[in-house]
């Protein structure tokens, strides 16, 4: 048997298929993956140190670069949050338009997510194809709250502005065209022969080793387990929706990538039910200029973020400022089981690993 | 009182304080015996998810507290929230990577951050800092860092 030596091939930190800034130090036994050392912290902006000067309503747009490619999900988080540890209503209209933009920002999400994915393996016609339905999400985001991608739309007691009348149509027209969009990718991306040869029976995970990971999102779904916050303890008035939770048996990474278009049909069903039911109303409730949660008062919020559970943990010294904000960050938790799955496989399926674990660097440094 | 902590303080009698102070059922335990009723929740209790792992400065009481999260996924509605205070000079925690091996990189990141040591980790090193850095920057005493060119 001819033994080799072990030798590191270094991916990063900028390459395209590590989706942001991070260092991938691989150590190949000849053609196979041996181990992956993650270095993270090229994006780290201290977020949760700088949460401790800023009072609470100045760090909502901090939370909205978290995870900037589905900013509504943690802006939205952080309100709720917030809201939970000061005993805030939030009337029925603003309830209904944060469920229409988080989920719209959802599909914003996992599009990129496809499309990404698609690049990576070397299929750029899909890229181009899932930018462009991105873009009428963004289109739709903009009407709202100004920005295409970072978003503070989002505000503690309710939403900035109420939906102006343009975003009617435009939003029908986009829902419309999702089960022709779901078709056409099925027929371009989920029918490839090649794609599935790629992804099939690559970066393989246990059910029990999924969960005890801690795992979270369309990654544990895919493992088996029907976990969704949205479901689980519907925050909001989830529990008002009627959808479904799409899970796999096997989690690898066909059956991740799967969840995702599965999900977007989901997130869809939601928008297409919220919006005949937005009632009229207020968009925002009144709160004071400065808050100033009770002293020792602490939450953990968790809401579904696009990734996974997301979770704010804030607590309170009585003054306008948190003590501490943590923020549990689903693309850093996603991202420990990389070394786990990729052992033993080649440095080609590293990529698809890395695209299906679905990481957004900005959430995953903080 | 919680049936879920009345049932945890009759199987470590007198380790486990209750608290009321969050949205989660909380319960304060001594660092040492943390391993221990780790293993117990996640055997006897079904608490096999972490969900969150996070660690605070308390300089006025001398102290860092460590909170985690627990929750099942077996018994959807059980939660529990558990505490652990250590000394400020010289912070030290075990490490639960044996029963959850999710709080690796969380673990990892109280470290980098806040400077608390969990004994027995596989691979404690800074997770989101350079190694050379110096200083916790989610201590409250930290001044900052001379950016030298």
């Amino acid at each position: 048997m001819i033994t080799s030596e072990k030798y590191v091939l270094n991916m990063g930190p900028q390459h395209p298929s590590t989706h942001g800034g991070m260092h991938l130090e691989t150590i190949m036994d000849g053609e196979f993956i041996d181990d992956v050392i993650v270095h993270l912290g090229y994006d780290h902006r201290s977020v949760e140190k700088i949460a401790e000067s800023r009072t609470y309503i100045q760090f909502i747009p901090y939370a909205s670069r978290l995870d900037y490619l589905s900013s509504n999900l943690p802006t939205m988080a952080y309100c709720q949050a917030v809201e939970k540890l000061m005993q805030i209503e939030v009337p029925e209209r603003a309830e209904y338009i944060r469920v229409i933009m988080g989920e719209l920002n959802r599909i914003a999400s996992h599009l990129l997510f496809v499309g990404s994915l698609c690049q990576d393996v070397g299929a750029t016609t899909g890229l181009a194809y899932c930018m462009r339905e991105r873009e009428k999400i963004l289109n739709l985001i903009e009407m709202t709250g100004g920005q295409r991608m970072l978003s503070s739309y989002m505000r503690i007691g309710g939403v900035s502005d109420d939906l102006p009348p343009e975003f009617f149509p435009a939003v029908k027209a986009f829902l419309d065209g999702v089960p022709n969009m779901l078709k056409e990718f099925n027929g371009l991306i989920s029918g490839n022969e090649i794609l599935q040869g790629r992804l099939k029976d690559v970066g393989v995970i246990s059910k029990e080793e999924a969960i005890a990971w801690s795992l979270s999102g369309p990654n544990l779904r895919a493992a088996g387990v029907p976990y969704d916050i949205r479901k689980e303890e519907p925050y909001g008035i989830y529990d008002r929706f009627d959808f479904e939770i799409p899970t796999a048996d096997y989690c690898d990474c066909w059956n991740r990538y799967l969840m995702r278009i599965e999900e977007m049909e989901q997130s869809a069903r939601i928008v297409r039910q919220a919006l005949e039911g937005l009632p009229e109303g207020e968009f925002r409730t009144k709160i004071p200029r400065i808050l100033k949660p009770e002293k020792g008062a602490e939450v953990y919020y968790r809401i579904e973020g696009a990734k996974g559970e997301l979770g704010f943990y804030i607590l309170s010294d009585g003054t306008e400022k948190p003590k501490r904000l943590h923020v549990r960050a689903p693309s850093f938790i996603n991202l420990m089981v990389l070394p786990i799955i990729s052992k033993g496989e080649r440095f080609q399926d590293l990529i698809c690993n890395i695209a299906t674990l679905d990481p957004v660097l900005g959430e995953c440094d903080r | 009182m919680n049936p879920l902590i009345q049932t945890l303080q009759e199987a470590f009698p007198e380790k486990v304080e209750a608290v009321e102070v969050s949205n989660y059922p909380t319960v304060k335990i001594a660092a040492a015996d943390l391993v221990a009723i780790m293993q117990y929740l996640k055997d006897e209790q079904n608490f096999d998810y972490l969900a969150n792992l996070c660690s605070i400065d308390y300089p006025e009481e001398d102290a860092f507290e460590i909170v985690y999260f627990l929750h099942s996924l077996k018994e959807r509605e059980k939660r529990i929230q558990v505490k652990v205070r250590t000394a400020h000079n010289r912070p030290e925690v075990p490490s639960i990577t044996a029963v959850y091996p999710g709080a690796n990189w969380q673990e990892r990141e109280e470290y980098d951050l806040m400077g608390i040591t969990f004994t027995d980790h596989p691979n404690l090193v800074r997770v989101l800092l350079p190694d050379n850095f110096e200083g916790h920057p989610l201590r409250k005493d930290f001044k900052g860092v001379n950016v030298k060119p």
